[in-house]
Order: C-alpha cells, then sequence, then structure tokens
C-alpha cells in the first residue's frame, strides 16, 4: 500500500474529549490511508464510538485534531489563528463526504427505501431525479435489496434494513465509511447477510473505520485493528498481530471476554 | 320557530364574524407557534427562556383576562387595537402558547438518530427540518392542533365580550328581541358543531394519511 501523505484520508492528532468529569478520549492518534479497512474493538466506555462520532462531528471535540482528505472537520480558522467551530453549512459539505451507518439503522421511516438512498443524492449532490433513481437502485441492487425499493422501512427485516442503511451511505460516494457497532441491534442469523456487504465494500477498495464485536468479522476484513481502553489506542497492528494479544493483559481479558460472550 | 328562521340572515352575519376572527387566530398562532416552538428546541440557549416564560404565562392566564388586558389596559400606554383586532392578537397569542407546546413534543417526540442520519448524509438545518424531522412530527403535531383549532373557534366567542357581533351575540341579540330562547339556543348550538365536527373529521382523515409509522 502506498504510504504517500496524499493517500491519507483521515489524520487525527492529539483528540481529547470530556463528558463533564469523565474524559471519554485521552489523547488519540491516528492515521487512515485511501483503501485501508481500521477495526476498532474495545471494551464499551472504551471510546470508541465516540472517536468514530467525532469524525463527522456528530460529536465535537474538546482538543486536537481531525482532517479528513486534508480537511478540520470541527473548525476553521478565524483571523488570530484561533479556531472556531463550523457553521451548519460548512459542515454539511464535509459531512456529505464521510459515510456513517449506525447501530440502529436509522433509517427515514417515511421514506421508501429507495427514497432513503435518494435523499441525499437530490437535496446534498442536487442531482435530477433520474439520476438519484439510478443511482439508488443500482446500490440498493448491490446490496441485494433489487426487490424491496418500494417497501418502507417498517416493512423490512432488521438486515434488510441495515442493507439500505449502508445502501444510502455509499451511494454519496464518501471518501471515508464509519461504521458504528452495525450489527450489534440484529437477530445473529441477520448478522451475516449485512457483514458480507461490508467484505465487498472492502474488497473494491473502500476506506472505512469499523466499530464492532464481531471478532471474526475483524480479522476477516480489517487492514489493521485498533485496541482501545480508557480513551486511548492501546495496541494496534495486523489483526494477526493485534488478536493472538501476546503481552498485553487487558486485550486479552477483553477478548476472552467477547470469546465467552459467543460461546 | 318561525323567528328562528327569520333571524338566519342576522345568524348568518355572525357565523362569517367567527368563522373570519377564527381563521385569522389559526393561521397567526401557526405561525408564531411553529416559528417559536421550533426556537425553543433547536434555537441558541439565549432564545430558551424568553420563549420559556411567553408560554408558560399565556397558557397560565384567564384568556378573558388576556382580553381586557389587551382592550382596555395597553391603550394606557398608547397602544390602541379596535376591538376585533385586540381579541385576534388575545387569541392568537394564547393559542401560539399552546402550539409552542404541541411543536415541541411532536419534535422530541422523535428519534435522536433521525437528526444524526440527517447530518450524516450532508443536510443541512433546514432540510433536516424539512425532509426529514417535518414529515414524522407532524403526525404527532395534526391531533393537539386539531384541537386548538376547535378550542378557537368556540373561544372567538368571547369577541361577543368588547361588542363585536359575532354568532354568538347574533343569538343573545335575537333571544333579547323575541324572548324565545330555546329554538336559537339550539340552533346556535348546531351552528358551532357542525363546523368543529368538520374540523375533527378533517383531522381523522389527515391522520390516516400520515400513518405511515409503525410504533
Amino acid at each position: 500500500m502506498g504510504a504517500s501523505s496524499s493517500s491519507l484520508v483521515v489524520q487525527i492528532r492529539g483528540l481529547r474529549k470530556s463528558f463533564g468529569v469523565n474524559r471519554v478520549l485521552d489523547g488519540v492518534d491516528l492515521d487512515v490511508r485511501k483503501g485501508e479497512v481500521v477495526v476498532v474493538i474495545g471494551p464499551s466506555g472504551s471510546g470508541k464510538t465516540t472517536l468514530l462520532r467525532c469524525i463527522n462531528l456528530l460529536e465535537t471535540y474538546d482538543e486536537g485534531s481531525i482532517q479528513v482528505d486534508g480537511v478540520e472537520v470541527g473548525f476553521h480558522d478565524a483571523p488570530g489563528g484561533v479556531r472556531q467551530p463550523r457553521g451548519d453549512r460548512e459542515l454539511s459539505h464535509i459531512r456529505a463526504d464521510i459515510g456513517m451507518v449506525f447501530q440502529l439503522f436509522n433509517l427515514f421511516p417515511h421514506l421508501t427505501a429507495r427514497e432513503n438512498v435518494m435523499l441525499g443524492l437530490r437535496k446534498v449532490r442536487g442531482l435530477h431525479v433520474a439520476e438519484a433513481k439510478r443511482i439508488a437502485e443500482q446500490w440498493l441492487t448491490r446490496v441485494g435489496l433489487a426487490d424491496k425499493f418500494d417497501s418502507l422501512p417498517s416493512h423490512l427485516s432488521g438486515g434488510q434494513q441495515q442493507r439500505v442503511g449502508i445502501a444510502r451511505a455509499v451511494a454519496m460516494d464518501p471518501k471515508v465509511l464509519l461504521l458504528d457497532e452495525i450489527t450489534s441491534a440484529l437477530d445473529p442469523e441477520l448478522v451475516g447477510e449485512v457483514l458480507t456487504v461490508v467484505q465487498e465494500l472492502a474488497k473494491d477498495g473502500m476506506t472505512m473505520i469499523v466499530v464492532t464485536h464481531e471478532m471474526t468479522f475483524a480479522r476477516d476484513v480489517a487492514t489493521r485493528i485498533l485496541f482501545m481502553d480508557g480513551g486511548r489506542i492501546q495496541i494496534q497492528g495486523t489483526p494477526r498481530e493485534v488478536l493472538s494479544a501476546t503481552g498485553h493483559e487487558r486485550l486479552k481479558a477483553f477478548l476472552a471476554r467477547i470469546e465467552m460472550m459467543h460461546h | 320557530m318561525l323567528y328562528a328562521i327569520q333571524s338566519l340572515p342576522f345568524l348568518w352575519k355572525g357565523l362569517l364574524i367567527t368563522l373570519e376572527v377564527s381563521a385569522l387566530v389559526v393561521f397567526l398562532s401557526l405561525i408564531a407557534g411553529v416559528i417559536l416552538g421550533v426556537g425553543i428546541v433547536y434555537g441558541p440557549r439565549w432564545l430558551y427562556w424568553p420563549i420559556r416564560i411567553y408560554s408558560d404565562f399565556l397558557r397560565g392566564i384567564p384568556l378573558l383576562v388576556l382580553i381586557f388586558f389587551i382592550y382596555y389596559a395597553l391603550p394606557l400606554i398608547g397602544l390602541n387595537f379596535t376591538n376585533i383586532m385586540s381579541v385576534v392578537v388575545a387569541l392568537s397569542a394564547f393559542e401560539s402558547a399552546h402550539i409552542i407546546e404541541v411543536v415541541r413534543g411532536a419534535i422530541q417526540s422523535i428519534h435522536r438518530g433521525q437528526n444524526e442520519a440527517a447530518k450524516a448524509i450532508g443536510l443541512r438545518f433546514t432540510q433536516r427540518l424539512l425532509y426529514v424531522i417535518a414529515p414524522q412530527a407532524i403526525r404527532r403535531f395534526l391531533p393537539p392542533w386539531i384541537n386548538a383549532v376547535v378550542d378557537t373557534v368556540k373561544g372567538s366567542a368571547l369577541v361577543s365580550l368588547v361588542g363585536i357581533v359575532d354568532l354568538t351575540l347574533a343569538i343573545q341579540q335575537v333571544i333579547g328581541r323575541t324572548y324565545v330562547p330555546m329554538p336559537l339556543y339550539i340552533l346556535g348550538a348546531i351552528m358551532y358543531f357542525v363546523i368543529n365536527y368538520i374540523l375533527s373529521s378533517a383531522s381523522r382523515v389527515l391522520e390516516a394519511r400520515f400513518a405511515y409509522i409503525r410504533e
């Protein structure tokens, strides 16, 4: 994989965030290059979901820097070198290039599967109906929902809803895709169909940051795994390096707990 | 009974006043209530307390006191309203205070994730409101709002207290001349009922139209 700085999609430096007195991110540094699939694991409360939500500013951050494709996400420089929070319009531009898929799907319940995917294409990308429709149908077909274009979310299974959620995010052609525990709310027999879609996206070179508890999936799809604990990245490396977990007590304990939950 | 029929054109004029006042109040209170309701949910912090106080205060005083205050007290500080405008302003302010709460409740009933998903695909604030929040909130907004509209039609009878001949005062004036109260009161009641029955029927049709969300 090329390591030139031009291929850097996400660059995070010294990221800190507190909820009240509780520090959830305590100095995170992370580089994600084009085509990488970075899987973040760690116990609940370790800050992994907050990290993900900071990248498209669903959460603000207190200190440090997040750059997506070279653009600082949370702030712009005001005269005098002061950082000012970005306004709604600027943020919308930045967010349009960052896809996100949610644990609870968050599909728009008043819109059909196709309309869910079309909304951003129409209103944010400004495409004409015919073009937006073509792209939406193309992506819904790719995630295996060619027969569900006109279904409302309430008429779809959890796995189908989440695949619409993925189509909605990737149809915008994002520079990076954030997946936030996207199978945690699914019945076990529906997890596979969603993860298969993600694996195909990975194969096609989609840059992704994935928070998950599915270790088998992490091993199969990740180019790199990060283990977070206490608001910091404790260990990172290839799946083999991290999951064999030699010599890191907290990681070993975490993996043992996960193992127990699944058997 | 004959008196009642002979008085119909007169009552009709009163009915038109009732409808005009009601329509004006429904329109004004909807605009003000929705803007302030959206403001109290999404607005900056400095906006919260003024709206909160406005809403709580107006809901906490009797409508009649509000009307008399605007009609009799405000002229003392140089604010003159015609009798009909003072009632329209009072009713609009009163109803808008209720609509603020209805809007707030309707928006807050929508899961936080909806707004987040809308943000994540890059929709701006007004787009999120227009394409994601409003279409879902409207279903919770409609039933209490139609109630407020029905209250407005009934509340508009208070204009008779500052000398405007609406349906209520027209009925009383006819009774004053004819001394046959019963048929006229019944006729008046039927007229009010027909208006409000049409409104609540429309409400049921609209609710069915927006019932796309499985709970």
